[in-house]
């Protein structure tokens, strides 16, 4: 068989695929975005959707659908462990606390990152100060209301000035999504770390692993710094 | 008398073919335990992370190991064959899907069909999407300035693409009755003179023509019957 015979449309395919595939590198972070506000236009008119559909090239991940549905008026954050003030708090109470809003990039340990995020939420300070933690606290430990997920930070890692309980999300009510009503924000560290539906706050004197790193995730989370090879 | 039997590929040519199956078989197992959440709780991140990353590496080693090693020729042969596609090539295509229900003849075809071309050049093309994302993402573990938004949807729209072309190889070479018989051409080298006439009438013409590809009567779907042949 003569191979020099017949145009070179191999070539072509294969060049194609590669410029197609380098090209979209660039190209579908442009569309992701334009999806996304077309997204936002449809779900803003279907309240159920609105709360669902992830926005700005989120992925939204759950451990034990469905996700868990908030209800103002049975919520409760229970605030404990070795604490001098163990508390129970209901939605409004939580709703009460100062807050405070911070733009941050938010990273996934899969390889998507999603920056210029607005969060509104408690800053954890004022958490602390409310349960007043003994002196054997290292480590603090968020429960989620979509069980068995739960993370820990250690009380260093907590007070970092960037860390805040988020209660909104880009001018609204964090959705449902995304951990309504309350979500963990520590944008230096992978998002794994970002407990969601937080419904229960522990001091700890010692650490324990989260459900990732019951699966092999590192503890500390570090953006740039962690669960790489 | 020419044997029942005509040789399809070298034995250089189906290691690459098996070294590319078993890489990007392990890669998409892998993945798979690293992308879904449901998944990666039956498989450690690390464990499924290194043998991702080991599977990457190792595909291009071992393809230039046997570039190195084997029978370059033959690989080179391959890619030109599929580089080009004749008057033949584009009716075979433009008929492909009404053949595929009508059994009708197909267009006289070279050592590789139209659609084989193809595919072994966007698989090929695939390969580096994939390689050249993959590395992004692993670099934007250590610093976040590599981290593009596209990375990770083209590392899955390439995944996908790749899953459908796998998917449907693997019909064709396993469970479509005229297609199928190609198999043993990559698991021993030779397929039957009379399936290729009927499929790939170019290239027997032109082996018969030359007096290559002579097959001594032996059983060759087994691997180890047809090594015993000279490389091509």
């Amino acid at each position: 068989m003569n191979s020099d015979r017949g145009i070179p449309l191999g070539r072509a395919a294969f060049l194609g695929t590669v410029v197609a595939g380098i090209g979209g590198i660039a190209l579908t972070s442009r569309f992701s975005g334009a999806v996304s506000s077309a997204m936002s236009g449809v779900a803003g008119a279907i309240p159920v959707v609105k709360e669902i559909a992830p926005t700005k090239g989120w992925r939204i991940y759950a451990v034990n659908p469905p996700m868990p549905v908030f209800d103002p008026a049975s919520y409760k954050l229970e605030l404990g462990g070795i604490v001098d003030n163990a508390r129970t708090l209901t939605w409004d109470e939580v709703a009460a606390l100062p807050t405070e809003l911070q733009v941050s990039d938010f990273h996934c340990v899969t390889g998507w990152s999603v920056n210029g995020v607005q969060w509104q939420g408690i800053r954890p300070r004022t958490i602390v100060d409310l349960c007043r933690p003994t002196a054997v606290t290292t480590h603090v430990t968020f429960f989620s209301s979509e069980h068995p997920y739960m993370d820990q930070l250690t009380l260093d890692q907590f007070l970092e000035a960037d860390v805040m309980l988020a209660t909104g999300m880009d001018g609204r009510p964090v959705p449902r999504a995304h951990g309504a009503p309350l979500r963990l924000v520590v944008p230096r560290m992978y998002g794994y770390k970002g407990v969601k539906w937080v419904n229960a706050i522990r001091f700890d004197p010692g650490p324990v692993f989260g459900y990732w790193e019951q699966r092999g995730y590192d503890i500390d989370a570090w953006v740039g710094d962690s669960n790489g090879l | 008398m020419a044997s029942e039997r005509i040789r399809r590929f070298s034995r250089t040519e189906r290691l690459a073919h098996w070294w590319l199956a078993a890489t990007t078989g392990l890669m998409t197992v892998t993945g798979a335990f690293l992308y879904f959440p449901a998944l990666a709780q039956l498989l450690d991140r690390p464990t499924a992370k290194l043998l991702h990353l080991v599977a990457a590496i190792a595909l291009p080693a071992g393809w230039l190991l046997l570039t190195l090693v084997g029978d370059h020729r033959a690989l080179g042969r391959t890619l030109r064959d599929a580089d080009r596609l004749d008057d033949d090539d584009l009716k075979w295509l433009s008929g492909g899907p009404r053949r595929l229900v009508n059994r009708d003849d197909e267009p006289p075809q070279g050592r590789l069909n139209a659609g084989q071309k193809l595919n072994l050049m966007v698989t090929l093309g695939l390969m580096v999407v994939l390689g050249v994302t993959g590395v992004l993402l692993w670099l934007g573990e250590r610093d976040t300035t590599y981290r593009f938004a596209g990375s990770v949807h083209v590392h899955d729209l390439a995944t996908l693409a790749l899953t459908f072309l796998v998917a449907g190889h693997l019909y064709l070479a396993l469970l479509h009755p005229t297609t199928s018989p190609a198999l043993e051409g990559m698991t021993g080298g030779s397929v039957d003179r009379e399936w290729a006439r009927r499929h790939h009438a170019k290239w027997v013409a032109a082996e018969e023509a030359s007096g290559a590809a002579e097959e001594p009567a032996e059983p060759a779907v087994l691997a180890t019957g047809s090594e015993r042949l000279p490389e091509r």
